[in-house]
């Protein structure tokens, strides 16, 4: 097992309509969207929201495939929530009864699109990340949550914290990798005995890892520091956001969308 | 010319938890010369690391007095300028880089400054086009080598157009390729910038290339001059636990022997010029 | 003789069948003697992490096989567990794999995992601490309190009392200085003695490899382009030069003589040779 060849941050380099709209047009579409995903009812409206999710997988030239990877390690989570739909949702067309279950028409119904849901939910925001780059991901979300700092939230100290986790992601990797070796060569067995063997055996992983990632948290700190680090006040920005008329179109779109889905869910379509 | 930093009766001891003060430096006076590369020799614990972060305010003189650029680094009003004036460059690459993209952390420190935009965007090229790195100036920076990472390191610190740069061991993690990159750039960077350079070290070669070399034993500084000259104090550098190049040894030990070489002969070139002289003057006879 | 550790033909892909795909290993044949000092020399990404690895079955080959005294390594999955223990690797910059309370315990941690009893654990923990220099009162207190020079012994102790009978070392003197590099060395070199057993110095510090081993193995762009006693490993200058390496510094000064018309063995890489060669020179004169 080789923990270098998972691909992190899962960022699809690419030149896409998709990738060249400012980041946070993309980010207030996606939550644009998931308030339109919450407001469909039925069949029209589910309609409308996958043509919407469609359209832009398919714009945004990502491989149809890898956006359905992405809904691999939630399936856990997908079955379980239709499970709980299926058996308890209350209504008057019982289809099937056995000891304490009871399953309604009603339920089936809502099963299935709670699954329909969250699978467009989480399919929706992996096409963010596949097609914005953690940097501008982490830049849109300070520009956009700005105004927060007006009620003390630390919007930049939170954006700095995510921008650095992002970039110390593959290091620490890595040195999980380097250690796992170190221990490995010294008789450490990872892979096998029960679940109570296995977590004493991460202890001579974990112990190092951690004292690494607090030596090179005090380290990086002194060299930020001696860089003229001094919060976020009067900072400036390389790369500076700039709102163009495709962001416009889109973010009217998205909101005509929303709107709509919104009425027409309204009415139960 | 004017000292860029200098320190009088520098002292700095680490408070200890048991009663016992480990003195780190002890009464250090330096004058480093604006535009001069000096090396900081010494072996670990000696005091170099710690000199240098008195350089630019990281640590604080327990007595005595540091001035950067004729400001006191006691004075926490003027941090910035003092920081701004004296770039550092650590040693370990990985735990100095803040951006997940080249250009991005080199753009670090003059957006921290409030530079406008436009002058980042032209700072960051001109940092990484002085330390040959422009070409990967997309890259991210865990995939780049150890002499890559430290030289956009150095670009970093370029970019706050520093007047001075200290590096602390900035080539103990690397390979021969990448010290040989990075002393390449450091010595460009003097030469063709007249950046200030203090350069801490315990490689004997890399210190041999500096203008002047000051060795380091016990907090104190016990030699101060140029490398040449350094280097021939053999027996006084072994004291203090320091080797000499092996230029340098295979000259002390013929002379020890009784021949009559000079002990300046520091570079490959030099060395074989005295060797040369020696065999010259006392010719094989050729039976 | 009969090697005691040996590849043939060992190639190792990494991420197959990906973008990424890298060959770090050709078909390689590598061997170390019993008892034998070796020296394996090559810059980083030249495939003698990947090499070293495949020695004591972390790495499984891509193609080819590993004899550990003409077994097949991975012929059996026990076969496999027991060369981890016979073959030592001790990794660059040990220090920071450390994880117990004391220093005792992370020196057993490997004799543990072997299955061996507390007596025989007690006496190996003391004996591999013995010979790394490290005292009794080091042995109850935490790694963490030790300077990084005595952590790197404790973790090279920590793979010495596995009393493996090949000992690989990937750059065991890396960042320390001049004298923590032989006192290192000298640790080394006593193991080796002691044990007979075969230690496998990894670097790329000329000087400090062609002063210990035996014999040299030069990995470049995963294969193995020379290998030999360094006498003859160094007669490949230029090409060692060509691939980041280059030759020890009296080595270089003794191919200019030569190229100045002196009549010399170029071949000399340590002091005492260098010294030597010239006296013997200036001898011949006197007569």
């Amino acid at each position: 097992m080789a923990l270098k060849d998972i691909t992190l941050g899962q960022y699809f380099p690419g030149n896409s309509p998709v990738h060249r709209l400012d980041p946070r047009t993309k980010l207030i579409c996606v939550v644009l969207y998931i308030v339109a995903l919450f407001l469909a009812a039925w069949f029209v409206t589910y309609a409308v929201m996958l043509a919407v999710l469609a359209g832009s997988i398919y714009l945004s030239k990502v491989p149809v495939k890898s956006v359905f990877r992405g809904l691999k390690p939630v399936l856990f989570i997908v079955v379980f929530t239709a499970v709980l739909n299926l058996f308890y949702t209350p209504g008057d067309t019982v289809l099937a009864q056995f000891w304490v279950f009871t399953i309604t028409l009603e339920g089936v119904w809502r099963a299935f699109f709670m699954v329909v849901r969250i699978m467009m939910l989480i399919s929706g925001t992996f096409l963010l990340t596949y097609t914005t780059s953690p940097i501008l991901l982490t830049d849109g979300l300070e520009s956009l949550l700005g105004p927060l700092k007006m009620v003390r939230v630390p919007v930049h100290e939170l954006a700095m914290m995510m921008s650095i986790a992002l970039r110390f992601i593959p290091t620490l990797i890595e040195e999980t990798d380097k250690i796992m070796s170190a221990q490995r060569a010294r008789g450490a067995d990872f892979e096998s005995g029960n679940l109570i063997q296995r977590a004493k055996a991460l202890l001579p992983l974990l112990v190092p890892l951690f004292i690494s990632a607090f030596r090179r948290a005090d380290e990086l700190a002194t060299a930020m520091e001696c860089r003229c680090y001094h919060g976020g006040e009067g900072r400036t920005r390389l790369r500076q956001l700039k709102y163009k008329a495709a962001d416009y179109v889109t973010l009217f779109l998205f909101l005509a969308i929303t709107v709509g889905v919104g009425v027409l869910g309204h009415f139960g379509l | 010319m004017s000292a860029i930093i200098q320190t009088s009766d520098l002292r700095f001891s680490y408070p200890a938890a048991e009663g016992v003060t480990p003195v780190v430096l002890d009464g250090v006076s330096l004058s480093i010369e604006e535009g001069s590369f000096v090396a900081v020799l010494g072996h670990n614990g000696c005091g170099k690391s710690t000199l240098a972060k008195h350089m630019n305010a990281i640590l604080l003189p327990s007595g005595g007095t540091v001035y950067v650029d004729g400001i006191d680094t006691a004075d926490d009003s003027r941090l910035l300028d003092i920081r701004r004036a004296v770039g550092m460059v650590f040693q370990n690459p990985d735990n100095q880089i803040v951006a997940n993209v080249v250009e991005e952390d080199v753009a670090f420190a003059p957006e921290n400054l409030g530079v406008p935009p436009a002058e980042i965007r032209q700072r960051v090229d001109d940092a990484l086009k002085a330390v040959n790195m422009y070409d990967h100036r997309e890259h991210a920076p865990h995939l780049l080598s150890g002499g890559q990472k430290q030289r956009v390191a150095i670009a970093g610190v370029i970019a706050m157009r520093p007047r001075c740069i200290v590096l602390d061991e900035p080539t103990a993690m690397l390979d021969p390729i990448g010290r040989k990159d990075v002393l390449r750039t450091i010595k460009e960077l003097n030469r063709t910038r007249g950046v200030t350079v203090v350069l801490i070290t315990h490689h004997m070669d890399e210190a041999a290339q500096a203008d002047r070399l000051i060795v380091m034993a016990k907090g104190r500084v016990v030699a101060d001059g140029a490398p040449k000259a350094v280097f021939s104090r053999v027996e006084e550098l072994r004291k203090v636990g320091l080797t000499v190049p092996q230029t340098t040894q295979l000259l002390w030990e013929l002379r020890q022997a009784g021949y009559d070489v000079p002990l300046d002969a520091l570079s490959d070139e030099e060395c074989a010029q005295a060797l040369y002289s020696l065999l010259m003057k006392n010719p094989p006879v050729t039976a | 003789m009969q090697p005691i550790i040996e590849t043939k033909q060992l190639t190792h892909t990494y991420s197959a069948g990906t973008p990424f795909e890298h060959t770090a290993l050709d078909s390689v044949d590598f061997c170390a003697y019993p008892g034998e000092y070796l020296g394996i020399i090559g810059h980083t990404g030249s495939g003698k992490s990947t090499l070293i690895q495949h020695l004591n079955a972390l790495l499984r080959p891509t193609s080819g096989t590993v004899l550990f005294q003409d077994t097949d390594i991975w012929s059996d999955p026990k076969i496999t567990k027991r060369t981890r223990f016979q073959v030592g690797l001790v990794f660059q910059y040990p220090e920071y794999q450390l994880f117990e309370e004391t220093v005792y315990k992370d020196i057993s941690f490997g004799p543990k995992n072997m299955g061996l009893d507390d007596k025989e654990i007690d006496r190996r923990v003391r004996s591999a601490a013995y010979f790394v220099g490290l005292r009794d009162d080091h042995l109850e207190k935490s790694p963490f309190e030790l300077s990084g020079g005595q952590k790197r012994r404790v973790a090279i102790a920590g793979v010495i009392a596995m009393e493996p009978k090949v000992l690989i070392l990937d750059e065991p003197t890396a960042g320390l200085d001049p004298e923590g590099v032989e006192s290192i060395l000298g640790n080394i070199r006593e193991y080796h003695q002691a044990h007979n057993a075969t230690v496998i110095l990894v670097s790329h510090s000329m000087e400090e490899v062609a002063r210990s081993v035996d014999r040299l193995v030069a990995v470049n762009d995963g294969k193995i382009p020379f290998q030999g006693p360094p006498r003859e490993v160094f007669r490949h200058g230029d090409e060692l030069e060509q691939m980041g390496l280059g030759v020890p510094q009296l080595t270089r000064v003794f191919h200019r003589l030569r190229a100045m018309g002196v009549d010399i063995d170029p071949s000399v890489y340590t002091l005492d040779q260098a010294k030597a060669a010239i006296l013997e020179k200036l001898g011949k004169g006197a007569v």
